[in-house]
């Protein structure tokens, strides 16, 4: 029996029972379609992760002041004040990897624009921020170095902020006011969207660092030359560990602090936070596709309990079979094909409706996905395993009747 | 003329059966020959071994000892596919209910045997056509089985027995399905068949079934105790 007669014959058979064909690949469908959808969910999430990383831009490490302890009571994050731009400066001069180093003020607060108004944060920066955070400036001009030198009362702005004063019209030569100081916009900073953390990165506006601490009320400080943090960006290719250990001694000396004492700073790396959701993300599509992986399993136990009982149903026509001179490797074949014609429909149909459901997935609960060619191949691939290691069995079974007793068998 | 072997030659044929802690000899013994172009009827009493005698003549079973010689070849000691072989290319069987496959229609029934031998499809299908019109069913090769009588399934069935041209047929309670009529009809194919030169062999344990064919091999417990040559009843086609 060749292998066309023996699928053309597997078709006819399955065509027989249309019902329990179609119930026994259900299993499979679900299966495939679970893996599918599962795991373009979960690539999704890691691919929305991953554009996360890329928008925060690589090699970046953060620099802020830290807490200080006062009668055993920490008072957080940016109590110590002991960050300035001198700092910024010996980095520059001090660690050769440090490409680009941009202090930072920030401090929330309101922004008005006629009648509307809107709470944000502000940032007080130079024009290397821009730089090292990759900001693109879709619409007027960037910060300058005049701008910062002569503390130029401009001001650049998010989307969101742009959205919520201007309602999305452009903004670029219009006056906001905080407090009472009118700053003109010379800009419009392109869209970051939420980062790691699910904080919108667009809801913010930049003005010249020098600006910030002159007409700012809040962000006046004892030592004029103080910052909040700093954005360095390493050379390409840095040794990050080893960047960071020289900017702690670099920092701690610099502060004066003895052996013993904590810092009075602290020090993240970017991509390292993003890695570790990128790793999180990686887990959950894993397990996503375990469970789905669990269920193309009960798919097989399915067609593997379908044949078993086609085998018993049919013991008469493989006795019939055998005797007309079909060898026992025939029937086997005729059985094994059987099962996996039924997984590869099933796997088929699964394709599809897994395609679909990620599609309305994304549709209408708003989560990425992403179909992955890979787990489509996977998913088939695994189906037609399953139907041959399923169907093995029964079709054992089948091909090992003795054929006088199945002519016999009522 | 050096004389042509027997199509059947089986000597000190044996086969035991173990039925819990009994043993019993379905055949005990049997030594016969059946000449190429014979018509045989097999009868005995149900537990005689007539039916153990068949199931190694068409090679679906195996003797525990003792020769048998199909057209001179020892087949008693093959393989399995080596059987299977034999089965498809040289016996043709008829059995008492037909075994017909119900979902598929007369023609592709009888070219079941085919598809076991590598045959390519259009010429299954114009075989089968041929053998179909070779029992008188020329008009019905896309009924199925369900839409048939009795006696046309029956022909349908002797129909898949003779598509790959087998030198024997072995043909077990053909007729014990049937009505007296539908006997006498079908009885006549296999005359009408045995003349064309296939050999036949059909178990019975109707005397008036067995009054069709030119000897009788009688069994009784799983010896064959009578072997008679008779003026065959001719049927009235």
């Amino acid at each position: 029996m060749n292998a066309f007669d023996a699928i053309r014959s597997a078709l006819e058979t399955l065509r027989a029972n249309p019902l329990r064909s179609a119930l026994t690949m259900l299993g499979i469908v679900i299966g495939v379609a679970a893996v599918i959808a599962m795991v373009a969910v979960g690539s999704g999430a890691r691919d929305q992760v991953l554009r996360q990383i890329a928008s925060l831009g690589t090699n970046l490490v953060l620099v802020g002041q830290g807490s200080i302890q006062r009668g055993g009571v920490r008072l957080g994050a940016g109590t110590a004040a002991s960050m300035t731009e001198d700092d910024a400066v010996a980095i520059v001069r001090e660690i050769p990897e440090a490409r680009v180093v941009a202090p930072y003020v920030r401090w929330g607060l309101q922004v008005v624009a006629g009648n509307q108004n809107w709470q944000t944060t502000l940032y007080g920066i130079t024009p290397d921020f821009i730089e090292a955070r990759d900001w693109d400036i879709p619409a007027g001009r960037t910060l300058s170095d005049e701008d910062v030198a002569q503390a130029n009362k401009v001001i650049l702005l998010g989307q969101t902020v742009v959205n919520s004063l201007f309602g999305g019209g452009d903004p670029v030569g219009e006056t906001v006011r905080i407090g009472a100081t009118p700053f003109t916009v010379i800009g419009v900073l392109g869209a970051k969207g939420q980062n790691t953390s699910g904080q919108d990165q667009d809801d913010v506006v930049f003005v010249p660092l020098s600006t910030a601490k002159r007409n700012i009320p809040k962000m006046a400080k004892s030592n004029p030359r103080f910052v909040h943090a700093m954005v360095i960006k390493m050379a390409e290719g840095a040794d990050m560990e080893e960047a960071q250990r020289q900017l702690k001694d670099l920092l701690r000396q610099r502060h004066r602090l003895a052996a013993g004492q904590e810092d009075d700073f602290w020090m993240r790396n970017l991509s390292e936070v993003a890695a570790t959701r990128d790793a999180s993300a990686r887990a959950l599509s894993f397990l996503l596709a375990a469970v789905a992986a669990v269920s193309l399993l009960v798919g097989g136990i399915g067609i593997m309990n379908i044949m078993l009982v086609s085998v018993t149903e049919r013991t008469r026509e493989i006795g019939l079979r055998l005797a007309v001179g079909a060898r026992r490797r025939d029937i086997l074949m005729q059985f094994l094909i059987e099962s996996t014609t039924l997984s590869v429909i099933g796997a088929a149909v699964g394709v599809l409706v897994g395609v679909a459901a990620a599609i309305l997935v994304a549709r209408l609960a708003g989560w990425p996905t992403l179909i992955e060619p890979e787990s489509i191949v996977l998913a088939v691939g695994v189906s037609g395993v399953v139907g041959v290691f399923f169907g093995l069995y029964p079709a054992r079974r089948a091909s090992t009747l003795n054929p006088i007793e199945a002519l016999r068998h009522e | 003329m050096p004389s042509e072997p027997p199509l059947i030659e089986v000597r000190d044929l044996r086969r035991t059966y173990v039925m819990g802690a009994e043993r019993v000899a379905a055949l005990d013994g049997v030594s016969v020959a059946v000449e190429r172009g014979a018509f045989v009827a097999v009868m005995g009493p149900s537990g005689s071994g007539k039916s153990t005698f068949m199931n190694v003549l068409g090679c679906l079973d195996q003797p525990d000892a003792g020769s048998y010689r199909l057209e001179g070849e020892e087949v008693s000691r093959l393989g399995s596919d080596e059987l299977a072989a034999i089965r498809n290319r040289r016996i043709g069987f008829v059995f008492q209910s037909f075994n017909l496959l119900p979902r598929l229609d007369a023609a592709a029934n009888v070219a079941l045997p085919m598809v076991y031998a590598g045959v390519d499809r259009a010429t299954r299908l114009s075989r089968a056509a041929e053998a179909l019109a070779q029992v008188g069913l020329a008009g019905r090769t896309h009924h199925r089985p369900a839409q048939l009588s009795g006696g046309q399934q029956q022909r349908v069935a002797i129909a898949r027995a003779l598509v790959n041209r087998p030198s024997l047929l072995l043909a077990d309670e053909p007729t014990g399905a049937l009505d007296s009529r539908t006997t006498a009809e079908i009885m006549g194919l296999f005359q009408q068949l045995n003349r064309q030169g296939i050999t036949v062999v059909l178990v019975t344990h109707e005397a008036d079934v067995a009054a069709y064919a030119g000897r009788v091999l009688t069994f009784r417990d799983g010896r064959l105790i009578d072997d008679r040559r008779q003026q065959p009843l001719e049927a009235v086609a």
